[in-house]
C-alpha cells in the first residue's frame, strides 16, 4: 500500500471549467471542474438530468448528438488538452488510456459480435502487444481479472448468452483491457441485483487500486458511493455544488442540496427518517391509530385481524415455475414488505393478489371470502377494496387523458356516482396525495415523475380501499422523490388505516415502510416476520447474503 | 431502473400535432399542392359551361386538333373540359377506398394486438395471404371476375390496403397495450371495446395518420393506374387516368391530353406524400418528447 | 436454426396454398360458362359438352381445384379462353422477357439504393442528405406510369428523341437483342423501386448509428470506417433485406403498368390483355406465379434475417 500512496497524488486527468451546450445554444453543463488521481476514485453524484453522464463523456472528448463543447479543457497527465485534439487524436486515446464502462451493457455490447472479439477489437485498434498471441494472452488475463472464465468457449459466447452481471463484467474487461490510466464508469451497477452489484463493485475497486487507475464513478446511488469512492462531487442541474473527500461529503455535507439528498437516502438501520413520519423501528412501530398501542405484532395478532389471506399461491408459465406456493396473512392497517430481486416472482405475486394475473392456483381471500382469480370475475365491491399502484408512473397513466379522467375511472366503473360527485371525490383524492386541484385538468406529459406517481396513487385511493398493493412504486424515481412518496404512503396509511403490501427490491426501505417483512426468493417466501426480527436475525441464508451485500452509507 | 424524475419536470405540454405539422415548410408546400388539385377537381366540373362551353363527353371537332385552349383528344373532345371533369371521381374513389382500408385495417390490427392468441394468429396469417398478391394483381383478378366497375375498384383497393394498415396498427397498438394504463383499465373492469377506443386508439393516432396519408397517396396511384390500363373508369367517362391511356398515342402531336392529367396526378400524390412525411416527422418528435 | 427455417418454409407453403384456393374460388364467381367463352356463341351443344369434359368442368368443385393445383406443379396452367391454346405456351417467352426486366431493375436499384441510403444516413442533415431524401420523397409519391410518361416525354418524344418509347422486337427475336429498347422500362422500374430502398436504408442506418453499441465502439476508439463496417452495417442488413424483398415482390406486380406503357411483351402485358378479355385461366396462372415470386423472395429475406441474427441463429430467443 505504501507505494500506492505516492501514486495517489499523481493527477491523471483534470477537467477545468467544462461547458457543454445543446445545438440550440442552451448551456447544460456550467463550468464543471474536477481532478482524477491515480489509484483513486471520484464519484460524480447527481439525480437524473443533472448532467453527470455528459460530464463523464466529456472526459473522453465525446459529446452526444445535439450537444457541443463550448468551453473548458480536459488535461491529461502529460499536459495535453484532450478537447483540443483532432478526432483521430481523441480516438487514439479512447479505449486506450481513457476508457468507458457503459450504464447498460445489454445495449452497449454489439449483439452480433462474440464477446471475445469485442474485447480483442480494443486491443487491436490500439495495437496492444507485439503479436496476436500477446493480445490473446491479454484477453484471457483481463477476463480473469474481472472474474469471468477465460477459456476459448467462453470467449466465443454471444452477449445474449450472458447474464446481466456477466455482461457488465465484459464491459469492464473491455474498458480495462488496454490498461487505461483513466476509467469512466457510468452507473455500471444500476439494474443489477444487490449481490451481483456487490461483486461488480468489488471487482472495480480491486482494478482501480491494484493497477493505480484513476476512476470516475458516475451514479445516483449515495449508498454505493460510500462503498467505492475516495472523493465525491455532487452535481445539480449541470453544476458541481459540493466536492470533497467522501467521508466529509457524506457525513458532514455543506451544501443544502447534498443534505437534502442524504436525508432522502433510506437506510437499513432506520437511523433517520426520510420524511415527516417516523421510520418504523422497534421503538416506533406506527401502524395505524388504533393499533399504535401494540408495539409488536405477533402471529396471533395478525391472524385475529387478518384481512387479506394468501394461501399456496402458485403460477407457472410452461415448465417455468414463477411462484412455488406463497402463503401470508395481512392484518387490518398493517404494512407488509414483499422483498425480492428480479425474477423472484414478487411482481407476479402482487398482480395475482390484485387480480391482474388470473392464471394462478391457490387462493387469495379478502376478509374471509375467497376471491375469483381475474378482476373481471370479482365483484365491484371486491375490486374497490384491493387497489394496485404500478411501478412506472410514465406507463400507468394514459398520456391522452387528463389526470381527472384517469383518476375517476374506478368511480365511473362503479356506476353509483353522478358526474359532480365523481369530481368532488377526485379532488379529494388529489388533495390526499398533496396535488393541487389544478392538476385535475392536466395531462401526464405536463407532470414530473413524482407528481405522476401521486396521481396514480390518487386513482387507487378514490374508492377508499382496504388493501393497497404498491408494486415497486419508487424504483423509477429519484431518491428525493422516493422519500416524498414513501412519506406520503406512510401518512396515508396512518390517516386511513388501510393495509398495504409494499413490493420492492430495495431492502433499505424496509424499516421506513413496513412492520413486517417477507423475503421472496425463487417464487417462495424464505423468511417472514416482524421487520426488525428478520433484519436482525435472518433465518434463511439468502436473507443473510442480501444483508451482507446491501451497500450502506 | 433509470431514474426519470427531473428529466420530465421541465417538459411542458408538447404543442399539438397539427401545429407541429403546419410548422414544417414541406407540409405547407404539400397542402398547397393538394389544395390546388382538389380545388380543380371539385370546382372544375362546375366551371365547364362558362369556361369551355363544352361538356366533357361532347364531340367538338376532329381528333388531336389544336382547337380550344389545349386542343382536342383522340375522339375530338375538348381536352380542357375533360381535364376539369376528370378528377373528382378519382378523388372520391380514392377517399372511399382509403376510408374502407383504414376502417378494416385499424379494427383488425387493434383486435389482433389486444386479444392476442388465436385471433391474433388468424388475423395475421390472413394478412400474409392477402399480402402475397401485389395490390394491382389482386385488383386485376377481381376486375376479371366482377368487371371494371367503380364499386369493385373501391372495394378491392380498400381490402388490399387493410392488411398493410393492420400490420402498422398492430405493431403500434402492441406497444401501447404493454403499458400499465391498459392494465389499470382492465383492473377496473373497463369494457374491452372502451379500452380499445379510449386507451389504445388515441395513443396510436400518430402512426395511423401517417398510414392514412400514405394509403391515400397509394389509392390515388392505384386507381389512376387501373384507369390508365383501361381497367378502371370506363369510356366515355372523363377521367385523368383514362385520358392518359386514350391520348398517349399522340404524345408528340397533341401532348396536353397526356401532360395535363399526368401533372395533376403528380402534383396531387407528391403533395399528399409531403404532408404524410410532415405528419410522420411531427408525430415522431411527439413520441420522443414523451 | 434449421428448425426455424423449416418453419418459415412451411408457413410459405401454407400461404401459397391458401392463395391458390382464393384464386381458384374467384372463377366460381365468374358469370357464364368458360367453354362457351372459348368456343363462342355459335358453338354446338355437342362441342360445348366435349370441351367441358376436356376441361373437367363437370367434375365437383373440390376435384376441379385439386386437378388445377396438380397441374400447376407440372407446368400445366390450363387452356386460355381467349386464344384456345395452352396457357403455358402463351406465357413461356413472356416470363423470360419479364425476368430480364426485373433482374436488370433489381441489380441496379438494390446496390445503388443501399449506397445512397447509407450515404444519406452518414451525412445526416447535410446538403447531400437533403437532396437524396427530397428526391426520393417525390419519386416515392409518383405512380409508375407518371414516371414512365415523364421519361418518355424527356427521352423519346418531346425533349430529346434518343431512345425508343415502345418495344418492338420482330417475331422470333428476343427483347434483349434490342438493349436500347430496354433502357426506359428498366429506368422506370429503378426509379419506382429505389426511393423505398433509399429511405429504409437511411432510417435503419440512422437507428443503428444511434445505438448503444455504436456509441460504445466509438468510445472504444474504433476508427469510424470500422465502426460503420463492423458495428453498424451488419445490423442494418436484416431490415433492409425485408424492404428489398417487398420491393422485388412489388416489381413482380409493378411490371404490369410498365410493360403496358412500353408495350413490352412480358407477363404484365399478358395479364392486362387477359383481364381485358376476361381470360380467367391466364389471370389465375399469372396471379399464382406472382404470388409465388412474392413468397419465395420473402422467404429469402426471412432467412437472411435469421442468419444475420446470432440470437435467432443460436436459438437464444423463441
Amino acid at each position: 500500500m505504501s507505494t500506492l500512496i505516492e501514486q495517489q497524488t499523481e493527477v491523471a486527468l483534470q477537467a477545468t471549467d467544462l461547458r457543454v451546450a445543446t445545438a440550440l445554444g442552451k448551456e447544460i453543463l456550467h463550468s464543471v471542474s474536477f481532478t482524477l488521481q491515480r489509484g483513486r476514485m471520484l464519484a460524480l453524484v447527481g439525480e437524473s438530468g443533472s448532467g453527470k453522464t455528459t460530464a463523464g463523456l466529456a472526459c473522453l472528448g465525446y459529446f452526444r448528438t445535439g450537444l457541443e463543447h463550448v468551453g473548458g479543457t480536459v488535461e491529461l497527465s502529460d499536459g495535453t488538452n484532450l478537447l483540443a485534439l483532432t478526432d483521430a487524436g481523441r480516438r487514439g486515446l479512447r479505449g486506450g488510456s481513457i476508457s468507458y464502462v457503459p450504464q447498460d451493457p445489454a445495449l452497449s455490447l454489439n449483439p452480433a459480435m462474440r464477446i471475445g472479439s469485442q474485447i480483442m477489437e480494443v486491443l487491436r485498434v490500439h495495437g496492444y502487444g507485439a503479436s496476436e498471441q500477446a493480445r490473446r494472452e491479454r484477453l484471457a488475463e483481463v477476463l480473469t481479472d474481472v472474474g469471468l472464465p477465460n477459456d476459448t468457449a467462453y470467449q466465443r459466447r454471444w452477449p445474449h448468452e450472458l447474464s446481466g452481471g456477466q455482461q457488465q463484467r465484459v464491459g469492464i474487461a473491455m474498458a480495462f483491457a488496454f490498461r487505461p490510466e483513466v476509467m469512466v464508469m457510468d452507473e455500471p451497477t444500476t439494474g443489477l441485483d444487490v449481490t451481483t452489484q456487490a461483486l461488480v463493485l468489488q471487482t472495480i475497486h480491486q482494478l482501480v487500486t491494484t493497477h493505480a487507475v484513476a476512476g470516475l464513478y458516475i451514479t445516483h446511488d449515495l449508498a454505493v458511493v460510500s462503498e467505492v469512492a475516495d472523493e465525491v462531487a455532487v452535481m445539480l442541474a449541470g453544476r458541481i455544488v459540493e466536492q470533497g473527500p467522501s467521508d466529509q461529503v457524506l457525513h458532514d455535507p455543506q451544501h443544502a442540496y447534498t443534505r437534502k439528498l442524504l436525508n432522502a437516502v433510506p437506510d437499513l438501520a432506520g437511523r433517520h427518517h426520510i420524511g415527516e413520519v417516523e421510520a418504523v423501528t422497534g421503538a416506533m412501530p406506527i401502524i395505524s391509530r388504533e393499533r399504535a398501542a401494540s408495539a409488536r405484532l405477533t402471529a396471533r395478532d395478525v391472524a385475529s385481524t387478518s384481512l387479506l389471506s394468501v394461501a399456496d399461491l402458485r403460477l407457472s408459465y410452461g415448465s417455468n415455475a414463477v411462484l412455488n406456493g406463497i402463503d401470508f396473512e395481512l392484518g387490518r392497517g398493517e404494512s407488509l414488505m414483499l422483498l425480492g430481486e428480479s425474477g423472484s416472482g414478487k411482481t407476479t405475486a402482487a398482480r395475482c393478489i390484485a387480480g391482474l394475473n388470473d392464471s394462478y392456483t391457490g387462493s387469495v381471500s379478502l376478509a374471509g371470502t375467497t376471491l375469483q382469480p381475474g378482476t373481471r370475475q370479482r365483484s365491484a365491491e371486491e375490486r374497490h377494496r384491493i387497489q394496485y399502484v404500478f411501478q412506472s408512473p410514465l406507463s400507468s397513466l394514459n398520456p391522452r387523458r387528463t389526470i381527472g379522467e384517469s383518476v375517476e375511472v374506478p368511480l365511473y366503473m362503479s356506476g353509483t356516482f353522478s358526474r359532480k360527485e365523481r369530481r368532488a371525490l377526485v379532488l379529494e383524492a388529489l388533495d390526499q396525495v398533496q396535488l393541487a386541484a389544478s392538476f385535475i385538468d392536466r395531462r401526464p406529459g405536463q407532470l414530473s415523475g413524482g407528481e405522476r406517481q401521486r396521481a396514480a396513487i390518487a386513482r387507487a385511493l378514490v374508492n377508499a380501499p382496504s388493501v393497497l398493493v404498491c408494486d415497486e412504486v419508487t424504483s423509477a424515481l429519484d431518491v428525493s422523490v422516493q422519500a416524498s412518496i414513501i412519506d406520503l404512503l406512510r401518512t396515508l396509511q396512518v390517516e386511513t388505516g388501510m393495509a398495504m403490501v409494499f413490493v420492492t427490491h430495495n431492502i433499505a426501505l424496509a424499516r421506513h415502510i413496513s412492520q413486517r417483512l417477507a423475503v421472496l426468493h425463487a417464487g417462495r417466501i424464505v423468511d417472514m416476520g416482524p421487520t426488525d426480527d428478520v433484519l436482525e436475525n435472518p433465518q434463511h441464508s439468502y436473507t443473510r447474503e442480501l444483508l451482507t451485500h446491501v451497500p450502506t452509507l | 431502473m433509470t431514474t426519470i424524475d427531473t428529466a420530465t419536470e421541465t417538459i411542458a405540454a408538447p404543442p399539438g400535432l397539427l401545429r407541429r405539422i403546419i410548422r414544417q415548410r414541406q407540409a405547407r408546400i404539400g397542402l398547397a399542392f393538394t389544395g390546388i388539385i382538389v380545388l380543380v377537381a371539385v370546382v372544375g366540373p362546375l366551371l365547364l359551361p362558362w369556361l369551355t362551353g363544352y361538356t366533357s363527353t361532347e364531340f367538338t371537332g376532329r381528333p388531336f386538333q389544336p382547337d380550344g385552349v389545349f386542343g382536342t383528344d383522340n375522339l375530338g373532345r375538348d381536352i380542357l373540359s375533360r381535364f376539369l371533369d376528370g378528377g373528382l371521381t378519382l378523388l372520391v374513389f380514392a377517399a372511399l377506398a382509403t376510408a374502407l382500408g383504414m376502417l378494416l385495417g385499424t379494427a383488425a390490427g387493434m383486435l389482433a394486438a389486444y386479444q392476442g392468441g388465436k385471433l391474433d394468429s388468424i388475423i395475421m396469417r390472413g394478412n400474409d395471404v392477402l399480402l402475397a398478391l401485389p395490390q394491382l394483381v389482386f385488383a386485376l383478378l377481381a376486375i376479371t371476375v366482377l368487371g371494371p366497375q367503380g364499386w369493385v375498384v373501391v372495394l378491392v383497393i380498400g381490402i388490399t390496403h387493410a392488411p398493410r394498415i393492420a400490420r402498422v396498427t398492430r405493431s403500434a397498438a402492441s406497444a401501447v397495450i404493454t403499458e400499465d394504463f391498459i392494465r389499470a383499465s382492465e383492473m377496473y373492469a373497463v369494457p374491452r371495446w372502451k379500452i380499445l377506443l379510449k386507451d389504445v386508439l388515441p395513443n396510436i393516432t400518430g402512426p395511423l395518420m401517417v398510414e392514412l396519408g400514405l394509403r391515400m397517396t397509394y389509392s390515388i396511384a392505384a386507381i389512376a393506374s387501373l384507369s390508365f390500363l383501361g381497367l378502371g373508369m370506363q369510356p366515355p367517362t372523363a377521367d385523368w387516368g383514362l385520358m392518359i391511356n386514350e391520348n398517349r398515342i399522340a404524345l408528340t402531336l397533341q401532348p396536353w391530353g397526356v401532360i395535363l392529367p399526368v401533372l395533376a396526378i403528380a402534383i396531387l400524390t407528391v403533395g399528399s406524400n409531403l404532408i404524410t412525411d410532415a405528419v410522420a416527422r411531427a408525430s415522431a418528435t411527439v413520441e420522443e418528447s414523451k | 436454426m434449421p428448425g426455424l427455417i423449416l418453419r418459415r418454409l412451411a408457413i410459405s407453403a401454407v400461404i401459397l396454398l391458401v392463395v391458390s384456393m382464393l384464386v381458384f374460388v374467384a372463377t366460381l364467381l365468374l358469370p357464364g360458362d368458360p367453354a362457351q367463352a372459348i368456343l363462342g356463341q355459335q358453338a354446338t351443344p355437342e362441342r360445348l359438352e366435349a370441351l367441358r369434359e376436356q376441361m373437367n368442368l363437370n367434375d365437383p368443385f373440390a376435384q376441379r381445384y385439386l386437378h388445377w393445383l396438380g397441374g400447376l406443379f407440372v407446368g400445366d396452367f390450363g387452356v386460355s379462353a381467349a386464344s384456345g391454346g395452352s396457357v403455358a405456351a402463351l406465357l413461356g417467352d413472356r416470363i423470360a422477357a419479364s425476368l430480364v426486366l426485373m433482374v436488370a431493375a433489381a441489380t441496379i436499384s438494390i446496390p445503388v439504393g443501399i449506397l445512397v441510403g447509407s450515404y444519406s444516413a452518414l451525412r445526416r442533415g447535410k446538403a447531400g442528405d437533403h437532396a437524396a431524401t427530397g428526391i426520393s420523397l417525390v419519386l416515392a409519391a409518383l405512380p409508375d406510369f407518371v414516371i414512365g410518361i415523364a421519361l418518355v416525354t424527356l427521352f423519346s418524344t418531346t425533349v430529346f428523341t434518343v431512345l425508343p418509347s415502345v418495344t418492338m422486337a420482330p417475331p422470333g427475336e428476343q427483347v434483349w437483342d434490342y438493349p436500347s429498347q430496354l433502357i426506359l422500362p428498366v429506368l422506370t422500374l429503378v426509379l419506382v423501386v429505389m426511393p423505398y430502398i433509399i429511405r429504409m436504408m437511411r432510417t435503419t442506418m440512422i437507428e443503428v448509428l444511434d445505438s448503444g453499441y455504436v456509441e460504445m465502439a466509438r468510445l472504444k476508439g474504433v476508427p469510424e470506417r470500422q465502426v460503420i463496417w463492423r458495428h453498424a452495417l451488419p445490423h442494418a442488413i436484416a431490415p433492409v433485406a425485408q424492404v428489398v424483398a417487398i420491393q422485388l415482390a412489388w416489381l413482380a406486380g409493378g411490371i404490369v403498368v410498365v410493360e403496358f406503357l412500353f408495350r413490352y411483351p412480358g407477363v404484365g402485358q399478358a395479364l392486362v390483355d387477359a383481364v381485358t378479355n376476361r381470360d380467367v385461366q391466364v389471370v389465375q396462372a399469372l396471379a399464382m406465379l406472382i404470388a409465388a415470386v412474392y413468397v419465395v423472395v420473402n422467404l429469402f429475406a426471412d432467412i437472411v434475417g435469421i442468419v444475420t441474427n446470432p440470437k435467432l441463429r443460436t436459438g437464444g430467443i423463441r
